[in-house]
């Protein structure tokens, strides 16, 4: 723990003055998937039917959009420390920089895709309830 | 003479072996470890893309989404071989990340170390993810 101040051993953080954060939003967005992701797959099998009208009448409603829009954003959060993980294990070098910039671009513009689209869905298929 | 005989009656003695790099064996602590991180990557590179495509086609109009249809369906109606490959794929997948998941949380409480424990527990979350994953799709495919 270094040799620093004694509050500062006692915080226990270190010259970076953060350490647990990603493991515990980890933590903290696998309860949000666990109950997020349940929903969702248990609400698509049930569905009576996969066209166009039935999905987008569905993502439409106010109990549906919101609990996706929240799914997506556990979930990409999630998988964005999850992969970074992976990338930290994995690559050495200066590859790993790139990769962790790539990673950030994917999970943003997936989310951007996808936030925009439950919302374009949500506020064109006319059911508000 | 001697001291070759006495070296040859005396017993080779089976030391440990440090569990060191080639020194190993599997078991279904370390299955479920790597399936857990397989299954997570999995699922969030495959799962994302088919994820977010389906949501922008949707979003895109009738034409779109049928585009995304046709991809993993046969002119039938039915999944074709890529459906069902990425769907039972990404179900189980889910059902081994939520269950090794779960497993992760309570040893992180630093519960379930016990070897006997440990080793139930792993074989629990693979058995759970396999049941699981037949019970959805009988339901998609059967039970409707």
């Amino acid at each position: 723990m270094g040799n620093g101040t004694p509050l500062g051993q006692v915080r226990g953080l270190g010259a970076a003055r953060e350490g647990t954060h990603h493991w515990w939003h980890q933590r903290l967005t696998a309860g949000g998937n666990l109950l997020l992701v349940l929903w969702f797959v248990l609400s698509i099998a049930r569905l009576p039917a996969y066209d166009h009208a039935t999905l987008t009448s569905w993502i439409g409603s106010f109990w549906v959009a919101i609990p996706l829009a929240l799914l997506v954003i556990s979930v990409f959060y999630h998988f964005r420390l999850g992969l970074q993980v992976c990338i930290e294990d994995y690559s050495h070098g200066p590859g790993r920089i790139a990769w962790i910039v790539a990673l950030n671009a994917f999970v943003l513009v997936a989310g951007a895709i996808a936030l925009f689209s439950i919302f374009s869905i949500a506020f064109t298929s006319g059911a508000a309830a | 003479m001697l001291k070759e005989c006495v070296l040859a009656t005396q017993p080779v003695r089976t030391r440990p072996l440090s569990p060191h790099l080639t020194a190993w064996k599997w078991g279904p602590h370390m299955l479920v470890s790597i399936l857990h991180r397989a299954t997570g990557d999995g699922m969030a590179v495959v799962g994302t893309i088919v994820f977010v495509w389906w949501l922008a086609a949707l979003a895109g109009g009738d034409a779109r989404y049928a585009g995304f249809v046709d991809t993993f369906t046969t002119s039938a109606g039915h999944l074709n071989i890529l459906g069902y490959v990425i769907g039972i794929g990404m179900t189980w997948a889910f059902f081994q990340h939520l269950a090794s998941g779960i497993r992760h949380l309570v040893m992180d409480t630093g519960a379930g170390f016990e070897l006997r424990a440990n080793k139930t527990f792993a074989i629990l979350t693979i058995v759970f993810s396999v049941l699981a994953t037949i019970a959805f799709w009988a339901y998609l495919l059967v039970g409707k």
